[in-house]
């Protein structure tokens, strides 16, 4: 893991690569935590909506290539 | 339409990788921007490119369309979500090819932006994706952070270039 990170200064065009500070580090291992937990959730829902959908189409007895004839 | 297009600044990752590209004190000058991105990770999979602005991490919120190869989806999310990067196991040298454009990021209206993304992955699974974020917030835009997933790293050769448009 990269502990540095490339700053671009926008007004004079500089390029620095900086290291995080140890305060950075620390935010980023927090961070990680909170990420891993929100991007359960967000998997979780798209998982929901692909098994609703499929729920969906046997309900109605048609494969999605069917549904997509009938919507287009 | 655009009438100019001007390149701000372009960063190239070295040898080492790096946990995030920062651009910095962006001139308001314009009228819209857009980042350019191609960009990969050093962790195995799929990872998440995530976005920042003016070192903000609050307030974020999108939609999105998605494919993977096998499903196309939608989804809404709040995790700064940026498209997908290939990893070390995906096609080699193979990396994403995103825009990411800020109209009126200068206004004291909240921030739009939408992006789209995709890979290059030579195999059956790789992520498309279209996506409309929203930061709430009136500040102008004066800094972008385009960082991967919590404790991954950029790999060498990923890229993002930021230029300004005027008059779109």
């Amino acid at each position: 893991m990269a502990d540095t990170k490339i700053v671009v200064d926008c007004s004079t065009g500089e390029v620095s690569e900086i290291e995080l500070t140890a305060e950075e580090v620390a935010q980023r291992e927090a961070d990680a935590q909170a990420f891993a937990e929100a991007k359960e959730a967000e998997e979780a829902n798209k998982a929901a909506k692909v098994a609703e959908k499929a729920a969906l189409l046997d309900k109605l007895g048609i494969t999605e290539d069917e549904a997509k004839l009938l919507l287009g | 339409m655009a009438t100019t297009f001007t390149k701000i600044a372009s960063v190239s990752v070295g040898l080492l990788g790096a946990s995030s590209i920062d651009f910095t004190s962006i001139p308001s000058t314009y009228t819209d921007l857009v980042v350019k991105m191609s960009m990969r990770t050093t962790t195995a999979g799929f990872r998440d490119l995530r976005l920042s602005l003016n070192g903000s991490t609050a307030s974020f919120t999108n939609v999105y369309l998605e494919a993977n190869g096998s499903t196309a989806y939608s989804n809404t999310g709040a995790i700064r979500y940026l498209g997908t990067m290939p990893g070390t196991n995906v096609t080699a040298s193979t990396f994403t090819n995103s825009e990411l454009y800020f109209p009126n990021y200068a206004s004291s209206n909240f921030k739009s932006y939408s992006l789209d993304a995709t890979g290059e992955n030579n195999a059956t699974t790789n992520y498309q994706d279209l996506l409309a974020g929203l930061w709430s917030s009136t500040a102008a835009i004066t800094s972008i952070q385009l960082t991967p997933e919590p404790t991954n790293t950029l790999a060498q050769y990923s890229t993002a270039t930021l230029y300004g448009i005027n008059k779109s």
